[in-house]
């Protein structure tokens, strides 16, 4: 492990950005931020900000992968070139690291979203990464999952995930790139309702009693991450609904029964 | 991409109902790994890994290169570990599919990452001249499992593998063949080997799948643990949705798998060691 220069957590318990161990960062969904993708969202967990576009179900563009009683779900990945910070390594299309991103992202929504409903056709998720501080994958777990909704696909849960670190003993919510560099880290996607994980990727060394720990802590913090964004789902379609008018249509159709 | 036939339904019922009673097509239990088998080579680092069917060979080769000017006393360790389609006519060469990258990757992550290989000890002459590995992977048949298998043939292959000695005098860097002067081993902080669990809906998981259980599987974990009880990476992809304790169940499996797999890995290279004369004194 490489010896840190910043204090990943001070005497006052603080994180080098003043949050607390359990904290998240600030985070913000937004809905329908592509103009022509069926469905999108723009989520941003601190300084890291993720478009998720989602087109389809369409015909496939290989003939050859299609499947002819489930959709195929494809994913691309891309960063913007100014995302990074003028001295990260420049990712291009076609990175193995972004290869990987793509393939945890297809794998997490295969059983979640309910493919045998769009026989031959393909859901294409495309994640733009816009501002990369860190958890770069969790954030684009959770901004699927919204495009999803926005799209009208039918899914079986909400997925959120989360990034969970480990100081000497102290495990660590949410991390942020520089904490990335330093922690032994784990990434969690589970579906809040069951509690059970269905993406769990760790690349630093641990022991495994300090392991479970971490597994529950995370799996508590996706059912946070739920709440707040079923809010979100919920508050924009309340404004669509009253929009299109339906509750004067409701309560006229009251008025008729009565 | 070519894409594979998928296998019979007939297949996957009979399957599935063998798994039912505890029973694999191929006669093991659930939690039993194949037989695991080492062929050394002439050379030094030349080994070849076996788990039943599926084969890997590794090589480790070194040479001396100028270190980078912000690692002034760190050599080098390479990992190429391009599938071709010896291994399998789904892999295409030059062209790398969803689960080649996931198999390279992983194979990176377990050796690279965690500091398998004390790449300071690899230093000859600080900012000057140190050692580089290249680990070669030959994918020569895929059964299945290629990245247990791999994982067992790189780590073999690195503790099989020995380097000239060398002696530095000044700025001077004195190489001394093998008949001159016994070769030395690598410093080898831990061995991490990676265990793959396949899932499949209500049923308990499966330890190194076959070629066709994982064509069949719901979704697979990846476990690569050393001998101290250090999960080194954890990979779980999409697939099945688990509890935490099934996960921890599968890690605790892992732990004494892994202590198992380290001593037959040992076991076979005092036989070896046996058989080949490296000292010459």
């Amino acid at each position: 492990m490489s010896s840190s220069r910043i204090e990943i957590l001070n005497d006052g318990g603080l994180r080098h950005d003043a949050r607390r161990p359990y904290e998240l960062r600030s985070t913000s969904f937004q809905l329908n931020t592509h103009p022509t993708a069926e469905g999108s969202s723009t989520v941003t967990q601190g300084l890291t900000t993720v478009q998720v576009s989602i087109f389809g179900p369409r015909e496939p563009r290989q003939r050859s992968q299609a499947s002819h009683d489930k959709a195929i779900i494809s994913v691309e990945v891309g960063v913007v070139p100014w995302a990074q910070g003028g001295g990260g390594v420049k990712r291009v299309r076609g990175d193995k690291r972004l290869q990987e991103i793509g393939a945890s992202i297809r794998q997490t929504f295969e059983p979640v979203i309910m493919t045998h409903l769009y026989p031959r056709s393909e859901i294409t998720i495309n994640v733009q990464v816009l501002s990369a501080d860190g958890g770069i994958l969790p954030t684009s777990i959770n901004a699927t999952t919204l495009a999803l909704i926005s799209s009208g696909i039918s899914i079986l849960d909400y997925t959120t995930s989360i990034s969970i670190g480990l100081y000497l003993k102290q495990p660590l919510l949410d991390l942020s790139h520089v904490e990335e560099q330093d922690l032994p880290n784990l990434v969690i996607a589970s579906l809040p309702n069951s509690g059970k994980i269905t993406l769990a990727q760790m690349e630093t060394r641990l022991h495994v009693d300090r392991f479970e720990e971490m597994l529950s802590l995370g799996v508590e913090a996706c059912q946070v991450l739920k709440t707040e964004m079923e809010d979100v789902v919920k508050s924009q379609t309340e404004k669509i609904v009253e929009r299109m008018g339906v509750r004067s249509v409701v309560s006229s159709g009251m008025a008729v029964d009565e | 991409m070519v894409r594979e036939i998928d296998p019979p339904s007939i297949q996957k019922d009979f399957l599935l109902a063998a798994l039912a009673e505890g029973k694999r097509l191929d006669g093991r239990i659930p939690l039993q790994q194949r037989k695991i088998e080492f062929i050394f080579g002439e050379e030094l680092g030349n080994v070849e890994c076996r788990l039943g069917k599926t084969a890997v060979l590794a090589q480790v080769s070194a040479s001396i290169v100028k270190p980078r000017e912000d690692r002034p006393y760190e050599g080098f360790l390479m990992i190429n570990s391009e599938i071709g389609p010896m291994a399998s006519s789904v892999y295409e060469n030059g062209r790398s599919s969803d689960s080649e990258v996931l198999i390279t990757r992983l194979l990176e992550k377990s050796i690279r990452r965690t500091e398998a290989i004390d790449r300071e000890a690899l230093c000859i002459l600080a900012g000057e001249k140190v050692w580089q590995l290249r680990l070669t992977l030959h994918f020569l048949s895929d059964s299945g499992n290629l990245l247990d298998c791999a994982s067992m043939a790189s780590m073999i292959a690195l503790k099989h593998f020995r380097k000239p000695d060398v002696e530095v005098i000044g700025d001077e860097v004195i190489i001394h063949s093998p008949e001159e002067r016994a070769p030395v081993p690598l410093a080898i902080h831990h061995t991490p080997l990676c265990l793959t669990f396949a899932y499949f809906e209500n049923l308990p998981p499966i330890l190194d799948p076959t070629h066709l259980e994982a064509t069949l599987c719901e979704g697979t974990l990846t476990v690569t643990m050393n001998a101290q009880r250090e999960i080194c990476v954890l990979s779980k992809a999409g697939g099945t949705p688990l509890a935490a304790e099934d996960i921890m169940g599968v890690v605790r499996v892992g732990v004494d798998r892994v202590r198992e797999m380290v001593k037959i890995m040992d076991d076979a290279l005092e036989k070896d060691r046996e058989n080949r004369v490296v000292e010459v004194r």
